[in-house]
């Protein structure tokens, strides 16, 4: 395919797949209504115990929570939501690489996340006066979708390993908490045990946090923007890979429409 | 007999259900890995922002987890047989009602049991809560209490089920909105008045605070009012279920609709 065609073919699909998501009332809670709420406990967490550090970090860290749990929900069962349609099959079929019509669907899950970050942040100013003064815009406008593309690049390792479960939905359900927790989100990295800081370091979620931070509170966010950009990278290459293999499998034993 | 038999067998009948679309191994883990993390998750929270001691975010979650089984499962043990198409058939048995609605409540208030004293065990293992012994058995008889009026409001949720479209979107978002007005963690008294006052409506806010009391080493009879007030909601929560579950069968039946959506 040419470039040309290809960036089209992208730029469709997240467009029809992040409208599709946004009809689904599941999305709409994850995304837009659970990060609100846990932004709330935090806020008034926070509030209580007068620590240092401001209402904004919590937003954004709230924020990024959303964009995680749409990407695992979303990207997690991407695959299956096509066998459960129907269209699988049509896609497996289609002239274009399978990885160019799986792309953008895991693209728009995380993408659903700056809703959740939109969310945060407009909370926290209308109901706790929150100032919204971002130090770095310019910045900011790049360490979002830095950090949306690398948790999409992610979501399609996601949709490539869970595919070979049969309930990733149930899955996806235990990795919502922990991923939370040791990237940072909200708990410092430095108060879990030794063992969680280098798996934080394999995490997008990680890097995207410290990016949009660094960019809104003040700070250098361009490594964390770098690391979001090679992660992604590292992402695509192991995603290609085992999606192919699936590809392999389902065609070899016919199982590409079996739930 | 045919009636304990209606109530008994109809209710692990149902239980047993909720199988069909998740296998009994990924069910297990599912209910016992998400409370954990959990757990884990606003203990460190709690340590990160506030100077409430673990015990606050240990035992509040540890009871709210319950509503793994009292929200998510009583939810569809109602609202799956129109889900599944069996509905209808249900409902054109001459079956007592009461004993079929409330039998569904028995196996799904002993699973919300066992899954918040899996929270208690991995708080005593994992963040070295500390409970004597002789606190163990009126926290046990808090805990009965509270999953059980979790579970009418869960099943009030499952009612719903037989009208509405999405009855799922409700049970996540109610199972979140209790983290937040229940009191898991934060202090009923530090939210504002409305908040309080949809607290004090819900499930689970007075049975926390009575399970915190209990834990920390007061007597039963210390927070009998609390334990009695948790009763209460679960009751007309209850009561509002049975008679929703009625109001809307006698719709369906009326508007030909308990199989549309």
């Amino acid at each position: 395919m040419s470039p040309g065609r290809t960036l089209r073919l992208l730029w469709v699909g997240w467009r029809f797949h992040l409208a599709n998501l946004t009809q689904s009332g599941f999305f709409v809670l994850v995304s837009a209504v659970q990060p609100v709420i846990f932004a709330t406990i935090a806020f008034y967490m926070w509030r209580s115990g007068q620590r240092e550090g401001t209402l904004l970090a919590v937003a954004l860290g709230a924020g990024l929570m959303g964009m995680w749990s749409s990407t695992l929900f979303g990207s997690g069962g991407a695959i299956q939501f096509q066998r459960w349609h129907g269209t699988l099959e049509v896609l497996i079929a289609a002239p274009a690489p399978f990885i160019l019509t799986l792309l953008p669907i895991t693209i728009a899950t995380a993408s659903l996340g700056l809703y959740s970050v939109a969310g945060t942040l407009a909370w926290g100013w209308l109901l706790f006066g929150m100032p919204v003064d971002i130090v770095h815009p310019g910045a900011f406008a790049v360490a979002l979708p830095a950090a949306v593309l690398s948790l999409g690049l992610l979501g399609l390792v996601l949709a490539s390993t869970f595919v070979l479960y049969r309930s990733a939905s149930a899955f996806s359900n235990l990795l919502e908490y922990p991923v939370w927790l040791v990237t940072g989100l909200l708990v410092p990295v430095s108060l879990l045990p030794g063992f969680v800081e280098p798996l934080s370091w394999v995490l997008a979620p990680t890097w995207g946090v410290k990016a949009i931070r660094r960019a809104a509170l003040g700070g250098d966010p361009w490594p964390a923007v770098g690391m979001c950009l090679l992660l992604g990278c590292i992402y695509l290459v192991v995603g290609a890979f085992t999606l192919r293999n699936f590809e392999r499998l389902a065609r070899a034993q016919a199982t590409l429409s079996l739930t | 007999m045919s009636g304990l038999r209606l109530f008994w067998q109809g209710g692990m009948f149902t239980y047993r259900a909720l199988f069909n679309w998740i296998s009994p191994v990924l069910y297990t883990t599912t209910m016992l890995g998400s409370p954990l993390f959990q757990i884990l998750f606003f203990t460190y929270l709690g340590r990160t922002f506030t100077d409430r001691p673990d015990d606050f975010f240990i035992v509040g979650n540890a009871v709210q987890v319950s509503a793994m089984s009292g929200i998510y499962a009583a939810t569809m043990t109602i609202a799956n047989e129109r889900q599944f198409g069996t509905l209808s058939p249900l409902l054109a048995t001459p079956a007592n009602r009461f004993l079929l609605f409330f039998g569904r409540s028995v196996p799904v208030i002993w699973n919300g049991l066992l899954v918040s004293v899996f929270g208690f065990a991995v708080g005593i293992v994992l963040l070295d809560l500390q409970i004597a012994a002789a606190n163990v058995p009126p926290l046990a008889l808090v805990l009965l209490i509270t999953v059980a009026s979790c579970t009418a409001f869960g099943m009030m949720l499952g009612s719903f089920g037989l009208r509405a479209r999405d009855v799922f979107f409700a049970s996540n978002l109610v199972y979140f909105l209790m983290l937040l007005f229940c009191g898991v963690n934060v202090p009923l008294d530090e939210l504002p008045a409305w908040m309080q006052a949809v607290g004090n409506a819900l499930p689970m806010t007075h049975g926390i605070e009575a399970a915190r009391d209990v834990a920390g080493g007061r007597s039963l009879a210390g927070v009998a009012d609390l334990v009695l007030s948790e009763a209460a909601v679960g009751a007309v929560w209850g009561a509002a279920a049975f008679l929703l579950f009625r109001f809307l069968e006698a719709e369906g039946r009326r508007r030909a609709s308990l199989e549309t959506f």
